[in-house]
């Protein structure tokens, strides 16, 4: 299991201060973490898209943003991943909970788990699949591509960090 | 009034703060009109000007920032409204062009003929929430709103009466991203 304190604790340590998105069970330690830390504001967002926007906002603006969500708000992003971040070249860190991962959770997260990899492919999304041994490498590589100006997504699976909920 | 007109009445009073423009012809009007450094041209991703209003906002708090909006992009994304009056940032002036039409793709009506989106936005919390219909309230009321403490949220009613001669905004993504983030960062 991650830290959600120390994982939070590298992400501004890599420069992010600005955190918005829309609740999953598997990111909730994350989140609750975030509300907790007196020197970090997550600001709760509407939708996943809007959330994309809040965060394209901030980047120009000059600072780095991340944005956490399920994967079920995929869908609601992939017109604003592709008609803004990609083409504007607009930078964001996407923290995604794979619900639906290996085929084994709700009915309504079966079809976005298996289809979540090739979505993200398909649309030109850059990804890896973060885990307890190989965040610091999967960050460099998440921050060669904010450096590029490219958003980069980081796949959490169930059970990566505390659960509180 | 034409929209074109309700533009020109606005621009007297901006001076270099960012202004936010929502996808289609509000991009065009107001590129045409006069293209500035500090505009963001949102050609895609509909719906999403307010969201990067605030975040701007909210990352910039000594500066003003401006959102151009349509009603039909207000209406695809009214939950962006409860997060700016929750947010509540004081620099951000919410300005709606509405010709209660989505005009850039024939004109078919939105529901903003019958939906009071000012009391939306008064409901959900704005500090402010006007809605002028005549040229010569514009002008003045723009002018109080960008002086007072947001944020706040201007509607104004226009024909739809968009030149289609009118050009489209001619730089890149790239391009427009790269003028508004250098326009920022040396306000
Ligand atoms: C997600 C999405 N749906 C539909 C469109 C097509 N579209 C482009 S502009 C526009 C109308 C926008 O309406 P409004 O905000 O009222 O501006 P107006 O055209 O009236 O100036 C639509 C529907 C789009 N670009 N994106
Ligand atoms: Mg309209």
């Amino acid at each position: 299991m991650l830290s959600s304190k120390s994982f939070i604790a590298e992400l501004q340590n890599n420069g992010f201060k600005f955190f918005t998105g829309v609740p999953c069970s598997l990111l909730s330690g994350l989140i609750s973490s975030l509300e907790d830390a007196p020197d970090v504001s997550y600001l709760p967002a509407v939708r996943e898209d809007a959330a994309v926007g809040l965060c394209a906002g901030a980047y120009m603006a000059g600072t780095l943003p991340v944005l956490l969500m399920q994967n079920s708000g995929l869908g609601y992003c992939l017109n604003a991943f592709t008609s803004l971040n990609l083409i504007y070249k607009i930078p964001t860190l996407v923290i995604m909970s794979w619900r639906g991962c290996g085929g084994k959770d709700a009915p309504e997260h079966i079809i976005m788990g298996e289809i979540n990899e090739d979505l993200l492919k398909t649309s030109g999304m850059d990804y890896a699949i973060l885990t307890e041994d190989n965040y610091a490498d999967v960050l460099k590589q998440a921050m060669k591509n904010i450096k590029a100006e490219l958003p980069f997504t980081l796949l959490v699976k169930k059970g990566l960090f505390d659960e509180r909920h | 009034m034409k929209g074109t007109e309700a533009y020109q009445e606005l621009l007297s009073v901006i001076g270099d703060e960012p202004v936010i423009h929502a996808n289609g012809y509000i991009c065009r009007e107001s590129f045409s009109l006069k293209d500035r450094e500090a505009n963001f041209y949102m050609i895609g991703s509909m719906g999403l000007a307010s969201s990067i209003g605030l975040g701007v906002a909210l990352c910039k708090p000594e500066q003003k920032t401006i959102i151009f909006d349509g009603d039909g992009n207000v209406l695809m994304s009214m939950g962006t409204l409860a997060m700016i009056a929750a947010a509540a940032p004081k620099n951000l002036v919410h300005v709606v062009f509405d010709n209660q039409v989505y005009e850039s793709t024939g004109s078919q009506r939105s529901l903003s003929n019958v939906i009071a989106l000012e009391a939306v936005a008064k409901s959900s919390g704005y500090r402010e929430a006007v809605k002028v219909t005549r040229k010569e309230e514009v002008k003045p009321v723009f002018e109080k709103l960008m002086q007072s403490e947001g944020p706040s949220f201007l509607l104004i009613k226009v024909e739809p009466a968009f030149n289609p001669a009118t050009g489209r905004v001619t730089h890149t993504p790239e391009e427009i991203k790269a003028r508004f983030m250098r326009a920022l960062s040396n306000p």
